[in-house]
């Protein structure tokens, strides 16, 4: 439902997240400090097609990067007028490489897996007594409520066209805000009658 | 921490993940602003600094496990490499800061008070974090990075205004419900 996940088996899908995502880490540092517009250029066509070889949803799945041509541009054009136009290809290049590898395993790791391998990051907030627990039933809790939120703000904006609508759209932010407060505490309250958290199982 | 301000933390983070539904506006730069970082500024408004953080900080985790939460659709990975890395990584620092900053302007009257809190930590301590990833990753100055994000201060001031409206309105309507107006 919420996730870029494309569900489906590749040779990236059965790679170990933590591998993969060791494998970006190190990869955006040897993108650095390349410079020449061919290589970057062989290199952005290179994770094209390894796109291109997942299949047509992991292409079209190229969609969500629409809402970035604004602000590429931009800095193309201060790039370009600054420093040059072949410095602004290669910048342009080296960014967009980078922001496809990374989509890539957004593509490729199922969420269950990404937590898994990111779960040692919190490992330090033991030693402020934070169960990591927590933080698991805390990232369900979101997930589970992000369909009801957005449920609640289509209500809201059909509402508001019905009764003619108008620009002052941010109004609806007035009753979201305190329908989620109130939601908040009746779940608060269901979970306090449970039992709380510590009886959760597993989230 | 107690359950209840864990509940209320993943709401709040599940209401700016449905702010991002809410259809962009577009404002005179040309650029269309979202509801977004209104969002930001009302989570440490509403939950007080430090949960306002942590409803901040648990959001951009899930954003980074792949959930396409923020405004277009965006998630994953690719978010924290892209030239706009700089504002999600300061989403928390920003809510913290609105919040630490509303609890100090108590005494005034609730607008004004949510209004310079909201310019504190939405603003410029967000513009801190996101001028400093603008610049790491594009390599730019500190001047040309500063620059070109300009362009998004106007619809930010907007939101600022509203952020102190909707607190302000809010307040009347459950005045036990604002962390930092209590």
């Amino acid at each position: 439902m919420i996730s870029l996940y494309l569900e489906q088996t590749s040779y990236l899908h059965r790679m170990p997240a933590g591998i993969k995502l060791l494998g970006m880490a190190a990869l955006s540092l040897a993108l650095y400090p390349i410079g020449q517009v061919s290589i970057l250029f062989g290199l952005a066509l290179l994770t094209l097609l390894i796109y291109a070889s997942l299949g047509r949803p992991a292409l079209q799945g190229l969609k969500v990067f629409r809402s970035l041509v604004p602000i590429f541009a931009l800095i193309f054009i201060m790039q370009a007028w600054s420093v040059g136009v072949y410095e602004a290809c290669a910048l342009l290049l080296r960014m967009g490489t980078l922001i496809l590898i990374a989509n890539l395993i957004t593509l490729t790791t199922k969420m269950d897996d990404m937590m898994t391998a990111m779960m040692p990051l919190f490992s330090p907030l033991r030693l402020f007594g934070v169960d990591p627990k927590r933080i698991a039933f805390a990232v369900t809790l979101l997930i589970r409520f992000i369909p009801v939120l957005m449920g609640v703000t289509q209500h809201l904006l059909d509402a508001w066209k019905s009764r003619g609508g108008g620009r002052q759209l941010w109004k609806l932010a007035i009753p979201l805000t305190i329908q989620s407060i109130r939601l908040s505490d009746h779940v608060a309250e269901a979970l306090a009658s449970r039992g709380g958290i510590r009886s959760v199982k597993k989230p | 921490m107690q359950d209840k301000s864990l509940v209320q933390i993943a709401l709040y983070a599940a209401l700016i993940a449905a702010l991002g539904l809410i259809p962009p506006v577009p404002f005179v730069t040309g650029i269309p602003i979202t509801a977004q970082t209104l969002g930001v500024m009302l989570a440490g408004i509403m939950l007080g600094p430090w949960r306002g953080a942590l409803s901040m900080a648990l959001f951009i985790f899930v954003v980074a496990l792949g959930a396409p939460l923020l405004s277009g659709g965006r998630g994953g990975l690719g978010v924290f490499v892209g030239p706009t890395a700089g504002f999600a990584i300061g989403f928390p620092f920003a809510a913290f800061a609105t919040g630490y900053a509303a609890l100090l302007l108590r005494k005034l009257p609730t607008f004004p008070a949510t209004l310079l809190a909201s310019i504190l930590g939405g603003i410029i301590v967000l513009y801190v974090f996101g001028i400093t990833g603008f610049k790491l990753v594009t390599g730019r100055d500190w001047l040309d990075a500063a620059k070109i994000m300009m362009v998004f201060i106007p619809g930010d001031i907007v939101k600022a205004v509203i952020a102190a409206a909707v607190a302000q309105a809010v307040v009347k309507g459950l005045p036990d419900a604002v962390y930092t107006r209590r």
